[in-house]
């Protein structure tokens, strides 16, 4: 069959992922859609041919939970899932405890069926379990195992039934053409096509096939080692494929999982085993498959251990052998989530890589409808290919990280939790100041941020009563009640913030003020010198990012944003540029001190002669003024709460602006305060919004209670949807709730982290007329409003002052109460401190 | 009774073979290793008549160090112990193998007495030089029976079957002897998981044999050809069917 020359989308890989996007664009009504795989068909080799196929529905992250609910679904509807029931058994008691985490996620993100079972129970439904071995297990009834093969094969049927797909099985790719940085033409071995956009679908091949276009994909094939043995004789006469849960034994990092007459035992256990995609060989010469390495026992060694321990009836027994083992490749990311979206590199070049089976189809889906519609229906900002900074793309980078979170793969993750390698990457220009200060450094975007200061013990003393201390162990990791106190010295006198990590970027030229306003929600038609924060929605007119943008001259923006959604917001922007805009990133060219506190003005007035005072710099603007002997732009704006001023000097300048403000501030009872305060302590007692918390394109500006007076005549994305969701009653309201009593059973204080299910009185899920749960979008404390605070959007009825509800956390409820429904702050109502 | 096997590491292969840039040698970028076929009959033929009549069983290599994991796998299927000629990767010829491994199986009959049976690898299954086996028993001054696709204890004797075209020449000779065995022997056991474990603390013992000036030289390999054929799956179920009837068709069968 000869390859059509033109293609509205060239689909590259036939993995399940493929054969989804494939199938879900002719679905959404594209046609002219091709799809090559260099393999044949059904099977071309890749990771999805040799995976074990089985789906556990309860993962920590929502945009996960969101994609394998999703593609549960879509194997339902083909027909090729079997549900088994899944437990995950804990032999240790921190993983009883992980356990009720994963209890409250399911309570988070509504999946039904979910219990904890002690060893008995488990025992009663997986007969051939050593339960003296387990503490007890988390059992998941919607658990299943789906044939992928069948499920891609039936969604490229479907495709081509329609017309709107070509197949093309071994056909591989040679080059793909980029012409002004857009992609062109895809090059096979079967000839050319013409292509207005291209996905790589290539599994652990995709870096591969991204670098024809010149564009990255930062993934590296890792080893997942698998055995299977039988013939079990429990097993015999099997009726399909599984008739028994599936055991995740999460403290080995392995699992067990009947298949047929056999068990297959899979581990993330050993060492981490990388390669490169250019380790993988060609589909002729590979034995089994390309993707399926020759097994490499010594790193198995252990694990047979484990299984036996386990399961001794059947892996003990001398009759089953071990029929099949590989070393089976699959892709692992530097943070563990897939790789979607149009590449920032090339227009029309699309990933969706990085994909396990169990979330394929529902990040097909997903995939297509932002290709279709400009956003998918599951916020996959956590995936986004935009999301990733330059170095986090570099091969050693990329390695260091999967490395380090493949033995994570069953793994109990803090919510904080740090990595280990690759780390002092980005570093602000005080970064010397902040070590001698004891400051401990949380990574952001590659930066390095203090997320508090040791030096500022004698806080503790000084506030005594007042910094609530934790006892337990898990809530007080990565955690320092020396947050607490920089919090309450910032209210009382002021506080020093590195905010280096800010993602900065101008735009300028005549098409600057268009591009803007077509991306931000409120009027940038403003006079210079007036900084604004803005939601910048989606086309639904969902959040996709919320940011400031400063007027620095009537053809001159600059846009300030967290570091996290810096590169995503970055691309965002310049896909909406008009003609005549430039965008420059100044991320490294500049740097930001934040001095806010009742005391900021004295002591930025300390070193400068130009007014600062509240008629003479107001909220809301932004000058140029001189400090010492620094030209520096200052911003009176604050995520905070409080009097103060981002301060913008180029990076080189840093240090000295820190020592300026430091030396001027001691006498003020200036306190280095770390981002603790900045992100958690200080934005919560304000109610302030965060980006991948509250807001998420899931969720409306009316909803999220940011709708202003009125809305800008000039047109902006989603707009339409935001002028009808300002006429419509909002399913949710977001909320700010105080916990009352943190006591547990056992007498133990206990304060919650985020993402933990909200619950009535009755100890009902709350879920809105649009099917949303509703669950803690973020936690933390208020030393100055003296409470634990929680934020959530619940539902009208529910979004009541004063209300009592529940929140689950480590399988104990606590009485909270709504303390706000909407933005008004917890502290500070009016808001005169921001504006004194 | 005393049981001996001799096996090689050879690469597993299954795809296209690629040779070496200086074709002296197979390309194993992206190959497994495994023991030969042959010899892994050889290796349950062993393990089976030691469960039934009691004794001792060795495995013997002549291979790199990693070639260790063909002797736990030989141990992993019942096999007692293991004895590694281990040499540094260079290929040695059949005649230079053949008097290390003699040496090895004469020093351990000197310890523990005589083997009533060595079994071979009818040919390894890479360079397939038909010869190791042969010369040991030459060399031991024992009988022996190739190509033997069936093995028979009676009494102190063996009963040999020997494939050859149109049926099957029998052979019984008196123990002790020197057997090499096909694929078809038997049907080798899976390794089970304790078997495995077993394996792991069975011993090695180590020797690092000289390797003589080979009198043997390689030039070089050449793939045959026709190699690098794959099969092809037609499809699945119902929707096969037209495919296979359009291969029928072509071959000239409907």
């Amino acid at each position: 069959m000869t390859l059509p020359a033109h293609a509205r989308c060239v689909v590259i890989g036939c993995g399940i992922v493929g054969n989804s996007v494939a199938y879900h664009l002719t679905r959404l009504g594209w046609g002219d859609v091709v799809l090559l795989d260099k393999g044949p068909l059904p099977n071309p080799g890749g990771s999805t041919g040799h995976a074990s196929n089985f789906i556990y529905l309860v993962d920590h992250s929502k945009e996960m939970t969101a994609l394998t609910m999703d593609s549960v679904r879509q194997y339902q509807e083909l027909g090729v899932f079997i549900q088994s029931g899944g437990i995950e058994v804990a032999r240790t008691k921190e993983r009883m405890q992980e356990l009720t985490r994963r209890m409250a996620s399911a309570g988070s993100w509504g999946i039904e069926g979910v219990s904890l079972l002690n060893p008995t129970q488990v025992k009663e439904l997986v007969p051939y379990i050593d339960e003296s071995m387990i503490l007890g297990g988390f059992s998941t009834a919607g658990v299943g195992v789906v044939d992928s093969l069948r499920a891609g094969t039936l969604m490229r049927e479907k495709g081509q039934a329609a017309g709107a797909l070509h197949v093309a099985p071994k056909t591989e790719v040679t080059g793909i053409d980029v012409e002004h940085e857009r992609v062109r033409r895809v090059r096979t071995t079967d000839g050319d096509i013409e292509a207005e956009t291209v996905v790589i679908t290539c599994g652990v091949w995709s870096p591969r096939v991204a670098r024809m276009a010149g564009a990255r994909i930062p993934l590296t094939p890792a080893v997942h080692q698998m055995i299977d043995i039988g013939p079990v004789p429990r097993f015999r006469g099997a009726k399909s494929d599984i008739e028994h849960p599936i055991v995740r034994d999460m403290d080995t990092n392995m699992y067990e999982r009947q298949a047929g007459g056999d068990l297959e035992i899979g581990s993330y256990a050993h060492r981490p085993i990388l390669y490169d995609p250019e380790d993988l060989p060609p589909v002729e010469q590979a034995a089994l498959s390309p993707t399926e390495f020759p097994f490499t026992q010594a790193d198995f060694e252990e694990q047979m251990q484990h299984a036996l321990e386990l399961m001794p009836e059947i892996v003990g027994d001398e009759s089953v052998g071990v029929k099949y083992a590989i070393n089976g490749i699959l892709s692992l990311t530097p943070d563990g989530m897939p790789v979607l979206g149009e590449s920032p590199d090339v227009k029309g070049l699309w990933s969706a890589a990085a994909v396990w089976v169990k979330e394929g189809p529902g990040t097909g889906k997903a995939l297509a409808e932002w290709m279709v519609h400009g956003e998918s229906e599951i916020d996959l900002h956590s995936s986004d290919i935009a999301r990733f900074h330059e170095h986090q793309k570099t091969r050693a980078h990329v390695r260091a990280r999967a490395a380090e979170g493949f033995n994570k793969t069953y793994g109990i993750v803090h919510p904080s939790e740090q990595w280990a390698s690759n780390r002092n990457i980005r570093l602000a220009p005080f970064h010397a100041r902040e070590r001698e200060l004891g400051a401990v450094f949380f990574e952001a975007a590659g930066w390095e941020r203090p997320q508090w200061y040791e030096s500022n013990a004698p806080l503790l003393e000084e506030f005594g009563d007042r910094i609530t201390r934790r006892t337990s162990e898990w809530e007080s990791r990565w955690w320092s009640p020396l947050i607490n106190a920089e919090h309450l010295a910032m209210r009382e006198r002021a506080g020093l913030f590195d905010l280096s990590a800010f993602t900065v970027f101008d735009i300028v030229g005549p098409g600057a003020l268009a591009s803007v306003q077509c991306a931000a929600l409120r009027q940038m038609d403003v006079p210079a010198g007036r900084v604004v924060y803005t939601p910048v929605l989606s086309p639904n007119g969902g959040f996709k990012s919320d940011l400031t943008i400063m007027r620095l001259g009537d053809e001159h923006f600059r846009v300030v944003t967290g570091g996290a959604a810096g590169m995503a917001d970055k691309k965002w922007f310049r896909d909406q540029m008009v003609g005549g805009a430039e965008l420059a990133d100044m991320t490294s060219s500049m740097t930001t001190i934040g001095l806010w506190g009742p005391r900021a003005r004295d002591i930025l007035a300390d070193t400068t002669s130009d007014d600062v005072s509240n008629e003479g710099f107001k909220f809301g603007s932004c000058r140029t003024i001189e400090v010492g002997t620094q030209r520096v732009l200052a911003s009176r704006i604050s995520y905070v709460g409080d009097l103060g001023w981002e301060l913008y000097v180029p990076i080189e300048q840093g240090l000295k602006l820190w020592d300026t403000l430091w030396e001027a501030g001691r006498p003020h009872g200036l306190a280095a305060c770390g981002i603790g305060v900045y992100g958690t302590t200080g934005r919560l007692e304000k109610c302030y919004r965060a980006h991948g918390n509250e807001l998420e394109t899931e969720y409306n500006v009316v909803e999220a209670g940011m709708t202003a007076p009125r809305v800008k005549e000039e047109d902006f994305i989603g707009k339409a949807a935001h002028l009808r969701h300002r006429e419509e009653e909002p399913a949710a309201i977001m909320c700010t709730l105080t916990v009352d009593d943190h006591r547990s059973k056992s007498g133990e204080k206990r304060y919650m982290l985020g993402r933990e299910p909200i619950l009535t009185r009755d100890r009902k899920r709350i879920v809105d007329r649009l099917g949303r749960g509703s669950y803690v979008t973020s936690a933390g404390a208020g030393p100055s409003v003296g409470k634990h605070i929680l934020m959530a959007y619940l539902t009208p009825e529910h979004a009541v002052v004063g209300n009592r509800l529940l929140v689950e956390y480590m399988g104990e409820r606590y009485p909270v109460t709504v303390a706000v429904a909407g933005a008004t702050p917890l502290f500070d109502p009016e808001n005169t401190r921001i504006r004194a | 009774m005393r049981i001996a096997v001799c096996i090689k590491r050879v690469p597993i292969t299954g795809g296209r073979i690629l040779l070496t840039d200086d074709a002296r040698a197979i390309n194993t970028q992206h190959l497994g290793f495994t023991m030969s076929p042959h010899e892994e009959c050889g290796v349950e033929e062993a393990a089976r008549l030691i469960e039934a009549n009691r004794g001792d069983s060795v495995v013997l290599t002549l291979g790199p160090p990693e070639a260790v994991e063909q002797l736990r796998d030989a141990m992993a299927l019942g096999v007692d112990r293991a004895i590694h000629l281990q040499t540094d990767g260079q290929e040695w010829d059949a005649e230079a193998t053949a008097s290390a491994l003699l040496e090895a199986i004469s020093a351990d009959e000197a310890a523990n007495g005589p083997f009533d049976l060595i079994f071979f690898g009818n040919e390894s299954a890479d360079s397939g030089g038909f010869q190791v086996g042969i010369r040991v028993a030459y060399s031991l001054g024992r009988p022996c029976v190739t190509g033997l696709k069936k093995v028979t204890l009676e009494g102190s004797s063996v009963r040999c079957e020997q494939e050859v075209e149109g049926g099957r020449d029998v052979y019984v000779v008196p123990l002790p002897a020197v057997l090499t065995v096909k694929e078809g022997l038997n049907l080798p056991r899976y390794p089970s998981v304790p078997g495995k474990m077993r394996a792991r603390s069975k011993p090695v013992a180590v020797t690092t044999p000289t390797r003589p000036a080979p009198r043997l030289e390689l030039v070089r390999l050449a793939v045959p050809a026709g190699q690098g054929r794959r099969a092809e799956s037609l499809g699945i179920g119902a929707t096969a069917a037209p495919a296979v009837v359009e291969v029928l068709r072509q071959a000239g069968v409907l």
